[in-house]
């Protein structure tokens, strides 16, 4: 959990079988239905139907549970397609609207039911950047930043990614269609020790959160690591926890109300 | 005359740090850049676009964070745009 706090996304390589990965494009083409926004997974999709058998696969299940909580409800979902030699990638984006929630947030799944390959236009995303306060496409003017990922996968993968993180659909200069599906999903109760809490005090959950990353500006970087001590701090119920001081020595104010 | 507009942002605000992000936009239509089509920046530095002849038109300004928003973090900073004119 607290790599999926300072990194923003859980990647899970051909965690789907081959079984339901030889469906899934079928499927996708035929269309999934939509349902109304706060669905209850339950109701949105199914028993038999394949995206309740893709949710159900035991790893993809934990992680959902770990991340958002139990019953949680399915905002949207959505089958993307980037068209072979389509010409341009989407902006570098968060979805929805800027989003402020520090004790809340949703999680997208992506399904990637093929091979992935560098030139099939697998997503770009931001490690780190989902605590950033942007709106949208805003940062569509970045094109590349270091140590970005430009997505290549085996076919199966998962990858569960906070709401904030930037990303988009890089240009697919193959011969091939690229699937991905998505389904963004809602907390229904709070966020807090929704996973296994047995090694809270380990100290790697620290250096996880005090991570830098390449892309990021060194001094805003220790502002990271303080917004990421916020979000642990809600995440775990403990108002002090700390890292190196951070959040301490700013709220130190001996004798003052 | 046209116009190739390079955008490299910095590790700090100033020109000789490390770049951090880039984008590139060209005008001659000679090649035709997009989002996530590198891992690597075309230069370590703003300085090292300088001395390949890039001419700085634009830098961001230092503003001080808002009241009550001090910790909050948004857009990458320091941000430096270069032209060149061919």
């Amino acid at each position: 959990m607290a790599r999926f706090v300072a990194n923003g996304f859980h990647r899970m390589d051909a965690v789907v079988p081959d079984e339901l990965n030889a469906k899934a494009i079928g499927v996708f083409d035929a269309g999934v239905p939509p349902v109304p926004y706060g669905t209850p997974v339950d109701e949105a999709f199914p028993e038999g139907s394949f995206v309740r058998d893709l949710i159900a696969i035991p790893a993809v299940a934990g992680a959902i549970r770990s991340l958002v909580g139990p019953d949680p409800t399915v905002d949207h979902h959505a089958v993307h397609i980037r068209e072979p030699h389509e010409g341009g990638a989407q902006p570098l984006h968060g979805d929805a609207i800027i989003d402020t929630r520090t004790d809340a947030f949703d999680v997208q799944l992506m399904y990637y039911p093929q091979e992935v390959t560098g030139t099939m236009g697998g997503t770009l995303s931001v490690p780190g950047s989902h605590l950033r306060r942007t709106n949208e496409s805003d940062t569509g003017r970045y094109q590349n930043l270091r140590g970005q990922t430009r997505l290549t996968c085996p076919a199966g993968t998962v990858v569960l990614l906070h709401h904030g993180i930037w990303h988009g659909g890089r240009r697919n200069d193959s011969d091939i269609r690229r699937y991905m599906f998505k389904i963004r999903f809602n907390p229904t109760a709070p966020q807090v020790r929704t996973w296994d809490v047995s090694d809270l005090d380990d100290p790697r959950v620290s250096e996880e959160l005090s991570r830098f990353f390449p892309w990021c500006e060194h001094a805003t970087g220790r502002l990271e690591i303080y917004n990421r001590i916020k979000v642990w701090r809600a995440l775990t119920n403990n108002t002090a926890f700390d890292i190196d001081y951070w959040a301490t020595r700013v709220a130190n104010r001996p004798g003052r109300v | 005359m046209k116009q190739q507009v390079l955008v490299l942002y910095l590790d700090t605000s100033a020109l000789d740090s490390e770049v951090r992000a880039w984008a590139f936009y060209d005008g001659t239509g000679k090649t035709n850049p997009t989002t996530g089509d590198s891992d690597l920046p075309p230069y370590d530095s703003g300085t090292e676009a300088l001395r390949d002849g890039w001419r700085l038109f634009q830098a961001s300004q230092l503003i001080p964070p808002y009241p009550g928003h001090e910790y909050e973090t948004s857009f990458m900073k320091h941000e430096f745009f270069f032209e060149k004119l061919e």
